[in-house]
């Protein structure tokens, strides 16, 4: 079995309401200077044939029109 | 005519939305592992958190064998109505353009509010009234604010499929350009956030609600 870790993000341009409300967070607690924070999930499987994990993504990990996703390989090199 | 109502495991509204049916025609419910439509005349995907909406809101419920079903239905013409967690499922399963995501406040929002219908062509009220018509309806979601891209916003207003705006200043959820409710390129699937199925009796304050149980009726007719 491979191992992967799916990382899914809002694309760029979509507003991220979750994003910012962390952003703004942030000073409250003494953490000045973070900027542009954008909030995603992460999913880690693992997959007979990893050929096929972007087909997966596309369908149901992510939904194409509002998000990017990556692929990482969790099995060393 | 015989409405079919899809209930999906963590559905909520499957019961007012069969009453509302109820009221315009025979009803039942289509159990979410049932694959044959057979005898329906028009489908209702009603609100509620379908498979929990983990992942997405929708995204699981698209799989399901009532929702293939559904899509097959809507690929022969027949009329399909997605109501809030229902029209997340429909554009999740690329029956409708767009997308719902998170509102813009990050609150849940449950209020009475207004929509402009748009003039139909296919989708057309039964008096076939070219005016604009507004909807006294109730919305109650967490994730209601629709986008497109800029040029799936532009086409699908270029070719009349916004059907459902909220009222200037009541835009709940933050939607691009006011869209409460979208319907495909035929005409036949029609989704929205709000909740018409709540709104078809004097005892609840509006009975606007009908108005578009019968837009879809108007789609077999």
């Amino acid at each position: 079995m491979a191992r992967a870790r799916v990382l899914i993000r809002p694309k760029e341009g979509i507003l991220d309401p979750q994003g910012k409300a962390v952003e703004r967070a942030l000073p409250a607690l003494g953490f000045d200077g973070v900027e542009h924070v954008r909030v995603g999930r992460m999913v880690e499987l693992e997959a007979e044939d990893p050929e096929r994990l972007s087909e997966l993504c596309e369908k149901l990990l992510a939904n194409p029109l509002i998000e990017d996703y990556e692929i990482e390989s969790l099995d060393g090199p | 005519m015989l409405w079919g109502v899809v209930q999906f495991p963590g559905s909520c509204d499957e019961r007012d939305a069969l009453h509302a049916c109820s009221l315009l025609g025979e009803a039942r419910m289509v159990w979410h592992e049932e694959c044959d439509l057979a005898g329906v005349d028009a489908v209702v995907v009603p609100g509620g958190f379908s498979y929990g909406d983990y992942l997405r809101a929708g995204a699981i419920a698209r799989f399901s064998p009532a929702m293939e079903a559904v899509a097959e239905f809507a690929a022969a013409g027949g009329p399909v109505l997605g109501i809030c967690n229902g029209f997340q499922v429909l554009c999740e399963a690329g029956l409708l353009p767009g997308a719902l995501l998170r509102n813009e406040d990050l609150r849940f929002t449950c209020r009475q509010l207004e929509l402009l219908a748009a003039p139909f062509d296919r989708l057309t009220t039964p008096e076939g009234g070219q005016s604009i018509e507004r909807l006294a309806i109730p919305a109650k979601h967490g994730e209601g604010r629709y986008y497109a891209p800029q040029e799936m916003l532009d086409q699908i207003e270029a070719s009349g499929q916004v059907a459902y705006r909220y009222a200037p200043g009541q835009n709940p959820n933050g939607s691009l350009r006011d869209i409460a409710g979208v319907r495909n390129e035929a005409g036949n699937v029609l989704g929205l956030m709000p909740h018409p199925e709540h709104a078809v009796d004097p005892l609840t304050g509006s009975t606007d609600g009908l108005r578009v149980f019968e837009a879809v009726a108007a789609v077999r007719a």
